[in-house]
């Protein structure tokens, strides 16, 4: 799950913005091109693409910092929806 | 405000009936006396037309975006300053739905759908440009009791008789969202009279001084995330600005085409004239060109794809401009009748040059869309 989430979150921040390198550990909102309308697109389409709703106390930079962390919140979301 | 309740809301025919009896033709006076009477905004409310999107358990009709944007655009046609009102309350309503937790969707989710509560929006303060979004003039001090919010909201729809605000603040590490009460203690109301377009929309500025709130007036997450609260209203609002520009293309339309059809000029009907031909052509196809484009954005919000954003701008973008020209085409078409208190042109023309400066103004908007057709070039 998480290395599906990784390769589809991954897949949706290149579509947009194909000249930015990075790994999935690296910092993403460091490299400058994550914008306030950006980041409600990654919200809007982690919610989307993983069929959950993240509450807000899971709405913190610290959760969208990378890939890594994004996969890690769906994995969090979405085995606590099973749970 | 109190009104009939009834088990859904209205359906299309039922508001375009509506707004053809009893908000087109008041309009004019509506905007003369700078107020949309209760009795209307009652009505409103017994049509279920406040905040129809919310689910049924907080009394709402599931209502999804595509119609929500039909009804607004309907409401647009006959008055901006009521779709004004629709639009900020939309926006309000939606947070708390959507950020709020259970205490607080309770608390105001009920009385927002019936309209007995009516919703502000305040972010935009009176020292700096509404493009800077950050409202910093206004400042939320935690203590031990909650937080004491300090500072001045200008431009705000609907100020005068909302509520609920949804005031946003600086917190000193980030920017946060706040629901208060308007008769709160410390919060003053001044109206804003004589403001030339959406003039009935009961336009107010309003202070916060020292005004107490609890800590569960605190809306959605803060810091980072906060702004995404932002940015969620904001889109919402965007959208219901975009259906409602549509709306002033229609109602130009209407008119025009009703005075072209009675006047003459020469002996020749205006309405034959080729030169407004091409300015009716040119609304037509204005008027049908947004309502594809708000579609759009709305099946996008309803699917819960992140690309309703931009298409939510684009629609913006292109129904606020169109509206404009066709305002402005049919006052033209109108000569001197065009700036006649008798005709609705002139209202049409005022209220349409709002929907280019408010919920991102063009020039904004012409930042964002730009960037996206340059990372799209780059694919």
């Amino acid at each position: 799950m998480s290395n599906d989430a990784r390769t589809e979150i991954r897949t949706f921040i290149t579509t947009k913005f194909p000249d930015v390198t990075f790994s999935d550990e690296e910092d993403i909102f460091a490299l400058g091109f994550v914008n306030s309308l950006f980041a409600m697109e990654l919200v809007m389409f982690i919610e989307k693409a993983f069929g959950t709703r993240i509450p807000n106390e899971e709405l913190h930079l610290g959760n969208f910092r990378s890939v890594a962390l994004m996969a890690d919140l769906v994995a969090r979301q979405t085995s606590a929806a099973v749970g | 405000m109190k009104a009939e309740t009834r088990s859904g809301p209205a359906g299309l025919v039922e508001v375009r009936r509506f707004v053809d009896l009893e908000i087109a033709p008041h309009a004019n006076a509506f905007e003369r006396a700078e107020r949309i009477p209760w009795e209307v905004l009652s009505r409103v409310a017994e049509l279920g037309l406040w905040a129809p999107f919310l689910p049924s358990e907080f009394g709402g009709e599931a209502m999804d975006m595509v119609t929500l944007g039909r009804v607004h655009e309907e409401v647009g046609r006959g008055c901006s300053s009521l779709r004004s009102l629709l639009t900020v309350h939309s926006m309000v309503s939606a947070s708390v739905h959507r950020w709020g937790d259970q205490e607080q969707q309770e608390k105001w989710l009920w009385a927002l759908a019936r309209g007995e509560k009516l919703g502000a929006f305040c972010l935009t303060e009176p020292d700096r440009s509404g493009s800077d979004a950050t409202a910093e003039g206004t400042t939320a001090v935690r203590d031990q009791d909650g937080w004491v919010l300090n500072g001045r909201k200008k431009w705000i729809t609907g100020g005068q008789v909302a509520d609920l605000l949804m005031v946003f603040a600086s917190t000193g590490s980030g920017m946060c969202t706040f629901l208060v009460e308007a008769d709160r203690p410390g919060v003053r109301v001044t109206p804003l009279p004589h403001v030339s377009g959406t003039t009935a929309s009961m336009l107010a500025e309003i202070e916060f001084t020292g005004v107490r709130l609890e800590p569960s007036a605190l809306l959605g997450p803060q810091g980072w995330a906060a702004g995404t609260v932002m940015t969620n209203a904001l889109g919402l609002g965007r959208y219901s600005v975009a259906c409602g520009a549509v709306g002033i293309v229609r109602a130009a339309i209407d008119a025009c085409a009703q005075y072209t059809s009675v006047r003459s000029a020469g002996g020749v009907p205006l309405r034959d004239l080729p030169h407004v031909r091409q300015m009716m052509s040119g609304m037509v196809t204005a008027r049908d060109a947004g309502r594809l484009l708000c579609e759009r954005a709305g099946a996008l919000n309803d699917a819960g794809d992140p690309a309703t954003i931009m298409a939510t701008w684009v629609a913006k973008y292109h129904a606020s401009k169109a509206a404009v020209q066709a305002a402005g085409d049919a006052v033209q078409i109108h000569g001197a009748n065009g700036f006649s208190p008798d005709h609705p042109v002139a209202r049409l023309y005022r209220d349409s040059k709002v929907t280019e400066v408010i919920e991102g103004s063009t020039q904004v908007q012409e930042l964002t869309i730009a960037a996206e057709a340059y990372r799209e070039v780059a694919q």
